[in-house]
């Protein structure tokens, strides 16, 4: 049954809806960053609309452009955080963390909600069964205002992930091999709903990783469904009281889904996304010799501790390869401290590896890691668009932690078991 | 905004399929909100000139899936500064097709109509007809739902949510 189109549909107590009807509904979450509150800040001003219906819903997180990189985000990040005062809005300054590991981290998102966010891998909370989606500032500045956004009600695909996986193979080879498989617009306008053997296999982390890259495919939201592992992570974190699904709203059975697509992970390698798209993947064992001159290990893609354990794992006692530069940014301040206490960091500085404070910065060419004309990157993040990383003569490689650091010691991509 | 029974005309600007919100306005430009500044850069990633060449009228004709990748407003709001009268694509990504909306931009969704770089268009949008002036070829397409059609005509979203909420 379709997890994603009945948590619309009891929000609305609306029994029947068709796919393509337009809806406006109640949002439990009204996500915005350092980028995309400037231009909600100037929408809401410009209106003339003087209340806000849900400040206590809207989040905003200083994470892209900071700490500061320059005058001109440093003057961006301080409008948002004077207007976030302004309205009593919870603000998260920089170094507090990545957006999508931070409100998970945080309590702020709990199964059935549904999240709106003005950044496209808002999708990430549909991995504690919640429907989030990507919207613009505009939708941002309407739902401080009303409490509501509108969407289009729409078709879901489910997903079934069959057979085991195999050495090195986790949520991001899962993800990147489906959207290799149906292509970047194959699950346009629609919902995707994972289930299968293979849920039971994959971490927190894996799936919060997957769900992160369903926009990839073009999709409204990724969901999973709230499972013991859900409620173990969010037990001691919620802020608000929440239900888990109904018992017979299993995502297992097929009604009510427009199509199912059956995956068989067991033939599933570690991926390698080549640039530049995300779909344009091959297995880490069928390619050439690729040198790369940078590693990236972070984001909110690959950038939670289990990541980082993965990683420190291969590179443990071995050194990064002296012609490529290795940069690991945790995802959020917690996950930075947890890496100092359990040693991981000192397993990395070891290494060689550039350690960053908590930011996006390489993952949108931003700061911290940008990219020469010409230069390649391998990088745990979701997106190798021409130029995503730096200059739009750069290529980005997308591919897992294990990978990464394994590509970060060989100096060209390879496979853990390969170096 | 002001589409109600409006003709837009003006000189075809042609790309492909997957232009995305990094070659649409790169990361690297989103240090402003302002549309004239964005408008310097729109389409930078795939045409260098474009801002340069680009004005008040023009139309955009691309492939499938324009506009995905990131939720940046600043991708629509780019290309409505430059003076784009409407963006035409056989398929638009999801959050584009909001923000277009939410900010007014134009867009149609419509595939197989032939025009190339620097050919002179004309499309009604109110009945859904358009017309490639240099090589007479015409086609159709269907008008918005009532739904986004309503938010248009309040002006944007915000005028529609600011409507909604003096009615209360
Ligand atoms: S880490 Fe990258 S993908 Fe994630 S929110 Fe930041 S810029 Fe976006």
């Amino acid at each position: 049954m379709s997890l994603g189109r009945n948590i619309y549909k009891n929000r609305l107590n609306r029994k029947r809806l068709n796919k393509g009807d337009f809806i406006k509904i109640e949002v439990d979450v009204i996500l915005s960053n350092d980028i995309t509150t400037p231009l909600a800040i100037d929408a809401f001003e410009a209106s003339g609309i003087t209340k806000m219906k849900a400040a206590d819903k809207a989040v905003i997180v200083a994470d892209h452009f900071t700490p500061n990189k320059d005058i001109a985000s440093a003057q961006q990040v301080k409008k948002v955080r004077d207007f976030a005062r302004k309205w009593g809005i919870r603000f998260y300054d920089a170094g507090c963390g990545i957006e999508h590991t931070l409100l998970p981290e945080e309590g702020l998102v709990v199964p059935q909600d549904i999240v709106i966010g003005a950044d496209s891998h808002s999708v990430t909370y549909g991995a504690l069964g919640a429907v989030a989606s990507g919207v613009g500032s505009t939708d941002v500045a309407a739902a401080w205002a009303s409490g509501e956004a509108w969407f289009k009600f729409p078709e879901a695909v489910k997903v079934v992930l069959n057979g085991s996986l195999e050495p090195y193979v986790s949520g991001k080879d899962l993800i990147l091999y489906i959207i290799s498989q149906i292509g970047t617009d194959g699950a346009l306008y629609k919902g995707l709903e994972f289930c299968g053997p293979v849920m039971k296999e994959l971490s927190l982390d894996s799936r919060f990783t997957m769900a992160n890259m369903v926009i990839e495919c073009g999709a409204k939201y990724g969901i999973m469904e709230a499972d013991h592992k859900v409620v173990d992570y969010i037990e001691t974190r919620a802020r608000r009281p929440y239900t888990l699904q109904p018992e017979n709203y299993s995502i297992d059975k097929d009604d009510e889904f427009d199509e199912i697509l059956q995956v068989d992970c067991s033939k599933i390698d570690p991926q390698i996304a080549f640039p530049s798209s995300p779909a344009n993947c091959r297995s880490v064992y069928s390619i050439e010799k690729t040198p790369v001159d940078q590693v990236v290990l972070g984001s909110c893609t690959n950038g939670r501790l289990e990541d980082f354990k993965k990683a420190a794992k291969i590179i443990e006692g071995r050194k990064v390869c002296r012609d490529l530069r290795f940069i690991v940014i945790p995802s959020t301040a917690l996950i930075y401290r947890q890496m100092l206490e359990s040693g991981l960091m000192k397993i990395f500085a070891d290494s060689g590896a550039i350690i960053s404070p908590p930011t996006c910065g390489p993952c949108l060419g931003g700061h911290m890691g940008v990219l020469a004309e010409g230069e390649r990157a391998l990088s745990t993040t979701n997106r190798n668009f021409p130029g995503r990383m730096g200059h739009k003569n750069s290529f980005v490689y997308l591919a897992n932690p294990e990978v990464a650091a394994a590509t970060a010691v060989a100096g060209y991509i390879a496979a853990p078991d390969q170096v | 905004m002001s589409n109600k029974g409006i003709e837009i005309s003006g000189r075809v600007f042609k790309y492909g399929d997957n232009v995305d919100t990094d070659q649409i306005i790169p990361a690297r430009y989103l240090d402003t909100s302002d549309p004239e500044e964005l408008a310097k850069h729109a389409m930078e990633g795939v045409d260098e000139d474009f801002a340069a060449n680009v004005s008040s009228g023009d139309i955009i004709i691309a492939g499938k899936n324009f506009g995905c990748g990131s939720s940046r407003e600043h991708a629509p709001l780019s290309i409505k500064g430059a003076g784009v009268g409407a963006v035409i694509a056989e398929t638009f990504a999801r959050i584009f097709v909001r923000n277009a909306i939410n900010i007014g931009l134009p867009i149609i969704e419509l595939s197989g109509f032939e025009a190339k770089t620097g050919d002179e268009v004309v499309v009604e949008l109110r009945r859904g007809k358009i017309k490639n002036l240099t090589s007479g070829k015409e086609g159709t397409f269907t008008h918005f739902p009532e739904f986004l059609s309503e938010i248009i005509q309040a002006g944007g979203l915000m005028e529609s949510v600011k409507k909604d909420l003096s009615e209360f």
